[in-house]
């Protein structure tokens, strides 16, 4: 199917000189760590039973306070940072994390809800790895006998079921992206980088991650006081609708609706460092939206969230129309009454 | 079949499933296939699609190559029908390449747009053709060709037809050129928005809604568009009824538009065949007209230095689209007899309440080509103009284009 160019042939030879030249005085293992490892449990992340979730040395576990919504799938993250190695603090963008760390996420269900000791359903996992190229993102796909993950650069498709809080049978057809499809969230100025280790995400919540990493040295140069920074918290006690709803928006949306984005284009702005305005969509026309607009003139009309975009666009299932474009099939019903709630709010 | 025994039929029966079965598997490995292709090829490499026509149920990916090229066999020959898509919107989406070429195939029925380039530079598109098949509807993607936020951005001997926003789109990119394209029954044949440098010409935009659109939006991260020039290209019988999605921008322009600038300055149109477009064949308006609100302060609504010159320019009089506020607005003060170039004539002065400032030359027309109205739409249209000298050059000397030689 590929035809290789010219050019590759000169490279690929070049290469293969300067290799045979080289060979003596470097390691050849290096590139491999560039790859990625054929089975989840090649990382060598988790002691055990992979399902277990049992981190080895280094390996941090940590859970955003707003997370973002991917099918109801619940979702355990981890950090390894190699030996010696700690994240720097940063006020607003992801902590800056050092290179050979891998970032871990399980996406699994719980087959009943109500019942905290239900099985769980491991579907995929997801490693983001600071290689020397930069950040690489791989997908692995979790066998049916749950013993292990293998790397599938196409993503996979499986149709879930499950029983909700409420003992609602809910289903969905689960899709896990392929490898370009990661860039959808994961780009920064056209790179791969990661979202969610960031201070308002990891601090203020039921653990101070923040103030854990910083404890144990993992996290430097961070402020001593971190009382006043703010917190990101949609579900915590006593939050606002605004608070809420931005940081809802942040989480679901801003990674992409930021200047550095891959939403740049559309002059819709939603990231926490944005304020509530225009460019977070109030009475701000739509650019490029198509069928996106659903007939409606605005992407925020305050007070009237069945005649704003941005509400119609995470309401709907439509593949041209929703919002987030990857990463959901159905609606999120708590997000979208918290969106509601705001709107009809708004000024 | 109708006097076979049940047998035979049930058979037959067997057999079509089966060969439906294989089918579906086959266009189903396509897909795969072709995903994986992309995913794993290298810089430089080029991925062939053969001859054939192709069902596709998701977008097809390609992100953070150089010089690749992705080829079919011709734009007949190699078609990518995606009627039915299940996820992803576009057909075709390339971010982060540098030197990347598309060409010799064909994009049918996209959820969302059929090909959406982003982030690159130099980047090709080559003897393509993007559709939406059927009557023209809302429903169908919102646009064929569509680079953004790209640089060095070449569309040659394409084909666009059934966008329910532009056929051709480019948004917020430097460097372009659209030439040799044909544009039939979108709502905006091609669109040049929030872009610089760009030239489009020897092109043909025939039965949209609006031919050929140079457009700045408020509130993006581009402000402001410019230096381009629209020449050479037959705009024909635009007239197509508007069936864009309310809340577009392209949804406010009126059906009978050939050529319409808003709100973007340093536009020269020349040498262009504009012929039977009922509503207006030049039109050059601010943002202002679209009432609707601008929250952004380094945004310029207004237009300036918009150049028009030895353009082909006929019409028969005929009633102006009643279906728009602008088409309405032309009916009522011209008739059947509406000058073919319009300005709105909104500016600094006129938004309060003073004279059109003719200093400023907003708008000139190198000689007359056809009847031109300024319509004082800021202030109600009270003192409507009809071909002042102010605005037309009369002199020899012309101007020099970037075009000059082609």
């Amino acid at each position: 199917m590929i035809r290789l160019g010219y050019n590759t042939y000169i490279s690929v030879g070049l290469f293969a000189c300067l290799s045979w030249l080289l060979v003596s005085h470097r390691p050849l293992v290096e590139s491999s760590t560039e790859k990625p490892l054929k089975l989840l449990s090649d990382y060598g992340l988790f002691i055990g039973d992979l399902t277990d979730m049992v981190p080895a040395e280094n390996v941090l576990p940590y859970e955003l306070n707003t997370p973002l919504f991917s099918d109801y799938a619940h979702k355990a993250r981890f950090i390894y940072l190699p030996e010696g190695t700690q994240m720097a603090w940063d006020p607003i963008e992801v902590f800056d994390i050092p290179q050979g760390a891998i970032i871990v996420k399980h996406f699994y269900y719980k087959a009943d809800e109500r019942d905290p000791d239900s099985e769980n359903r491991f579907i995929e996992t997801r490693i983001l790895k600071n290689t020397s190229k930069g950040w690489k993102a791989w997908g692995y796909w979790w066998n049916d006998e749950q013993t292990d993950a293998a790397y599938k650069a196409l993503g996979g498709k499986t149709d879930v079921t499950w029983t909700d809080v409420k003992g609602k049978i809910r289903e969905v057809h689960y899709e896990s992206p392929n490898q370009f499809q990661c860039k959808s969230c994961h780009s920064y100025n056209g790179k791969i980088k990661p979202i969610g280790p960031a201070a308002r995400q990891l601090h203020g919540g039921k653990v101070d991650y923040v103030g854990n990493w910083v404890e144990t040295g993992v996290l430097t140069g961070s402020p001593a006081d971190h009382s006043t920074w703010p917190v990101m918290d949609w579900k915590a006690e006593g939050v606002t609708v605004e608070v809420a709803a931005r940081a809802y928006l942040d989480a679901n949306c801003g990674y992409c609706h930021r200047h550095e984005g891959p939403a740049s284009t559309s002059g819709l702005f939603l990231h926490d460092k944005y304020p509530t305005g225009p460019e977070t969509g109030v009475l701000k026309s739509p650019v490029a939206a198509g069928k996106g607009s659903g007939g409606r003139t605005y992407d925020i009309l305050p007070g009237k969230p069945e005649k704003s975009i941005l509400y119609y666009r995470m309401k709907s299932n439509d593949a041209a129309v929703r919002m987030p474009e990857v990463g959901r099939s159905i609606a999120h019903e708590e997000g979208l009454a918290l969106i509601k709630q705001w709107i009809e709010e708004l000024e | 079949m109708i006097n076979s025994s049940p047998i035979l039929r049930c058979a037959f029966t067997l057999l079509l499933s089966c060969v439906v079965a294989v089918l579906a598997k086959a266009q189903i490995e396509h897909q795969q296939a072709w995903q994986l292709a992309l995913l794993e090829m290298e810089d430089g490499d080029t991925l062939h699609l053969p001859e054939g026509t192709y069902t596709l149920t998701e977008s097809l990916l390609v992100d953070g190559y150089d010089d690749v090229v992705v080829t079919g066999a011709g734009m007949d020959k190699t078609i990518l029908q995606f009627e039915g898509q299940k996820a992803g919107s576009e057909g075709f989406k390339v971010s982060n390449c540098n030197r990347f070429t598309m060409k010799d195939f064909t994009i049918l029925n996209t959820a969302g747009d059929a090909i959406k380039t982003q982030m690159c530079d130099q980047i090709n598109f080559l003897n393509l053709e993007t559709s939406w098949t059927g009557k023209p509807k809302s429903t169908n993607g919102s646009y064929g060709l569509y680079p953004v936020q790209c640089t060095n951005v070449l569309i040659d001997g394409c084909k666009a037809r059934g966008a329910s926003d532009a056929g051709i789109y480019v948004g917020q990119s430097n460097k372009v050129i659209v030439r040799n394209c044909t544009a039939i029954e979108n709502v905006a044949g091609i669109e040049i928005e929030n872009t610089t440098n760009a030239m489009v010409y020897d092109n043909l935009a025939e039965n949209n809604t609006g031919g050929i659109l140079v457009f700045d939006l408020p509130g993006l991260i581009k402000k402001r568009g410019g230096h381009i020039e629209v020449f050479r290209n037959e705009v024909r019988s635009n007239n197509l009824k508007n069936f864009a999605p309310k809340g577009n921008i392209v949804a406010q322009v009126p059906p009978g538009t050939g050529v319409m600038v808003l709100a973007t300055s340093d536009v020269a149109i020349h040498r262009n065949t504009i012929v039977e477009n009922r509503t207006t064949s030049i039109a050059v308006v601010s943002y202002y007209i679209t009432e609707l609100p601008i929250q952004d302060d380094a945004y310029e609504p207004i237009p300036h230095e918009i150049t028009i010159d030895g353009n082909n320019i006929e019409r028969k009089h005929q009633w102006p689209t009643f279906k728009n506020k602008i088409g309405k607005l032309l009916a009522f003060k011209f008739g059947r007899k509406v000058p073919p170039i319009i300005y709105d004539g909104i500016t600094e002065e006129t938004l309060a309440g003073k004279d059109l400032d003719f200093s400023k030359n907003a708008v000139l027309l190198m000689g007359k080509q056809a009847d031109f109205a300024v319509l004082d739409a800021a202030r109600k249209f009270k003192d409507i103009l009809i071909n002042p000298p102010a605005f037309i050059y009369t002199g020899l000397d012309s101007p020099i284009y970037d075009s000059f030689g082609l």
